[in-house]
């Protein structure tokens, strides 16, 4: 099949944004390419990547002020159209505050920036971003942040969690919800949240960091492997 | 010209945790009658139009799209005019 288009947007403190460009282009062999933030269009893409980070220096709150970066009004377009977009970290933040994901990531329950390697439970594999996976199976893949603590209403909790929307939690690694597993206080143990149409998803664990073999862990590989998995569908 | 000051603070419901850490400083201080410590956001800024209430709504909207997460917290401001 032809290479799969990723735009990945780079905001001014965007971090992670070389190691996404680099997973999707030289480990997946698809056709990536770094969006600057003030271009007014992502141009042709399948698929956008907001990448992890700490966009304008996290000032103001996480997200709140790259939110508002040219190229976001055509991100927010392309998610309402139906457009694929995944948010890593600092990219689910920017999701929250610019409503394309509920809730908001609190600074972590700790106050510790935490990184580290942790496991995660895929809740839902009926998605564009787990049909690699089954329900159950526990990924290791990294989290590095100080604010990825989950919190939303208790209705808009019910809401996601009746529509399936929680994809990922935070467990041991055997699968258990423990609040051992849980490192920043998230509610549920919320890792990872797609929209109710399907085809936005915030997580704050690093895929990127964990699908390169010379790191040891693959297990993120899972993820875009079912993107590009997606798109084949689709095609078919 | 007017000048709004607005705070931003976290929502009675959520937990604070760098209240709670600098009320532990606080305690350490000596000052033990100190209690329910909460962390939040101070900002001003001037607002060049000669109508009150228009510095008013503009400082809500304002509030409410970007200097505060209603989902996390609330906001109460002022408004005053600057003397020239």
């Amino acid at each position: 099949m032809a290479k799969l288009k990723i735009g990945i947007v780079v905001f001014p403190g965007s971090n992670c944004d070389h190691d996404a460009h680099y997973v999707a282009q030289t480990i997946m062999g698809q056709d990536a390419r770094l969006i600057w933030h003030k271009e007014g269009s992502i141009g042709d893409v399948d698929i956008i990547i907001l990448p992890g980070g700490f966009s304008y220096g996290d000032y103001l709150r996480c997200g709140a002020i790259a939110r508002f970066s040219p190229v976001m009004k055509d991100v927010v377009r392309f998610a309402n159209s139906g457009g694929c977009v995944i948010g890593i970290c600092n990219g689910f933040q920017v999701l929250t505050e610019a409503g394309l994901l509920p809730g908001v990531l609190l600074r972590n329950k700790s106050l510790l920036f935490i990184c580290k390697y942790l496991h995660l439970r895929v809740e839902n594999a009926n998605t564009k971003f787990t049909n690699k996976c089954t329900p159950g199976d526990v990924l290791e893949i990294p989290i590095a942040h100080g604010e990825g603590n989950y919190f939303t209403d208790p209705e808009t909790l019910a809401r996601i969690e009746g529509n399936q929307q929680v994809v990922f939690r935070y467990s041991d690694r055997s699968g258990r919800l423990t609040d051992e597993a849980n490192p920043n206080g998230s509610l549920n143990n919320i890792a990872g949240i797609i929209n109710e149409t399907g085809n936005v998803l915030g997580m704050m664990p690093h895929p990127e960091r964990a699908s390169d073999p010379v790191l040891q862990h693959t297990d993120g590989r899972k993820i875009f492997e079912s993107i590009i998995q997606s798109f084949v569908y689709q095609l078919v | 010209m007017f000048h709004s000051k607005v705070y931003v603070t976290l929502k009675k419901s959520i937990l604070d945790p760098q209240g709670k850490a600098v009320e532990q400083g606080i305690h350490s201080l000596g000052f033990e009658s100190v209690s329910n410590v909460r962390i939040g956001k101070y900002i001003e800024m001037d607002i060049d139009t000669d109508v009150n209430e228009e510095a008013e709504i503009i400082t809500k909207q304002i509030s409410e799209k970007l200097l505060a997460n209603l989902v996390m917290e609330s906001f109460s401001s002022t408004t005053e005019p600057v003397k020239e």
